[in-house]
């Protein structure tokens, strides 16, 4: 009886090893997911997770939760449904409540041209095996009866793509499931570990220095989202990324109003409404470079008008916080997975700009296996570092939810 | 507002009237490699820190203009005309 009283801990804390096999910086959903990976998929326990902060205090803990596959390129539909597929078998896989809700996702057209662009996406997410279709205010109103879908906005809604397997889920829950499955299988993750410095020779990293010590490892693997570049300097990499801060808020609860996920392109919001009854609302990157992380009045000014022309009866709703995340852009709004230019054994998964959350499972394990086998998995072949330099870009800005 | 930038030309402006270039890099010469002009164009130090890069004051003077500016605080610390 007494043991339901005591502290359950998630993982455990350790000293330092001298040497790991493999080395990963970044405790978030894609560091721990791909301890995770290695450990469960390849039997690789002999890693570190380092993390700068707190387990998930970055990226991980700042999105939107939102979960969905109906991207556009050929390239970038298949990895995502693999992430969505691992996602509904995560909380089985974990022994541990995701409050994953598959409860559909809308994309709103305003304009013509995003019509079409809508309908590029669901025909080649229908060829890819994707639930996905375009539909039209008469049953866009029968799924959203709250949403205002008269003429009276500026920008009224035409037409939605509508993705029923889309959802929310609870991210933290995410990222500590993943760290009580590593920290059972062995894996060592530590906090507060800041890494200061990686030593390189003869183009092989040899040991990664941190603010706790320095320890040899076999593989390091930079997952650090916002702070990739800085990260991948240590090395000697360099990274294809511009970092900027994404924004995003969360209004006092409400009873039961909206049970989908609204994201409107043109008006650069998207909106829904948690199990708790709050509004979570997002808006597009800042417009400039930016390492801040502090929230500003133009984007919440932004992320309030546009959420009010898609639902005006929310005037007078208060916003109970604003935060920023660091968002790795890349050019063609695609991520980076794969080994480094420079270093052979530095392996890199950043580039997630605003979509990180959703592929992580899939990246993850993915990632795991070239680690694990040296042989890159087809899921992830067009992801390379080395893609910018041979001109092979993905093009996947038109399906990001709020591209600049 | 998030912060100032000060325009040579126009004074102390919200970075709102500002379109954002990027960071400040030489320009390869026009019958570089390619792979200079990729480099160029993809790969970038994404500095945070002091770094200094380029803006257009599109709602003001309509001026290209350089800064110099903390990217951890948004501080600008000095803005010119380049050279």
């Amino acid at each position: 009886m007494m043991q339901l009283f005591r502290k359950q801990r998630m993982w455990r804390a350790h000293e330092l090893k001298p040497s790991y096999d493999v080395a990963i910086i970044g405790a978030g959903v894609h560091g721990l997911g791909i301890a995770y990976y290695l450990a469960s998929r390849h039997g690789i326990r002999n890693v570190a997770v380092l993390e700068r902060g707190y387990l998930g205090c970055g990226n991980s803990g700042r999105n939107t939760a939102i979960i969905r596959s109906n991207y556009r390129t050929p390239e970038g539909i298949p990895f995502y449904e693999e992430s969505v597929r691992l996602y509904e078998r995560l909380s089985r896989e974990l022994e541990w409540n995701l409050l994953f809700s598959q409860c559909g996702h809308l994309t709103l057209a305003h304009t013509d041209s995003a019509i079409a662009g809508l309908r590029v996406r669901a025909e080649n997410n229908q060829v890819l095996g994707v639930d996905s279709r375009v539909i039209y205010p008469p049953e866009i109103r029968k799924l959203v009866p709250t949403m205002d879908m008269s003429d009276r906005p500026r920008l009224p809604v035409l037409a939605a793509l509508y993705h029923p397997p889309g959802g929310i889920i609870r991210h933290d829950a995410v990222v500590w499931g993943y760290a009580r499955a590593c920290d059972r299988m062995g894996v060592e993750i530590h906090p507060h570990t800041e890494v200061t410095g990686v030593r390189v020779a003869r183009g092989k990293a040899e040991s990664v220095i941190t603010t706790r010590g320095e320890i040899a490892a076999g593989t390091v693997v930079n997952a650090t989202a916002g702070w990739a570049s800085m990260v991948a300097k240590l090395a000697g990499v360099t990274l294809p990324i511009v970092s900027h801060p994404l924004q995003a808020c969360v209004t006092e609860p409400l009873k039961p109003f909206l049970d989908k996920v609204i994201v409107s392109a043109s008006l650069h919001v998207y909106v829904n409404q948690t199990d708790k009854g709050e509004l979570v609302i997002g808006a597009e990157i800042d417009p400039y470079q930016s390492y801040s992380l502090k929230g500003t009045l133009p984007t919440l000014e932004q992320m309030a008008s546009y959420t009010l022309e898609l639902f005006p009866q929310l005037s007078g709703l208060r916003v109970l916080r604003q935060w920023a995340g660091i968002c790795d852009m890349t050019p063609d709004y695609a991520p980076i997975i794969g080994v480094s230019r420079e270093v052979e054994n530095y392996y890199v998964d950043v580039g997630w700009g605003t979509y990180g959350f959703k592929a992580a499972p899939a990246a993850a394990k993915l990632l795991a296996e070239l680690i694990a086998t040296r042989k890159t998995p087809k899921l992830i072949e067009a992801f390379s570092p080395a893609r910018f330099y041979g001109g092979q870009l993905v093009g996947e800005k038109a399906a990001a939810a709020v591209s600049s | 507002m998030s912060f100032l930038i000060p325009c040579p030309h126009c004074g102390h402006r919200s970075v709102y009237e500002f379109r954002f270039g990027g960071e400040v890099k030489a320009r390869p010469q026009p019958a570089a490699a390619a792979a200079e002009w990729m480099e160029y164009t993809y790969t970038k130090a994404n500095e945070a820190g002091v770094q200094k890069e380029w803006w257009f004051h599109r709602s003001g003077c309509r001026q290209w203009l350089q800064a110099l500016r903390n990217t951890t605080t948004n501080e600008v610390v000095e803005a010119f005309f380049p050279e």
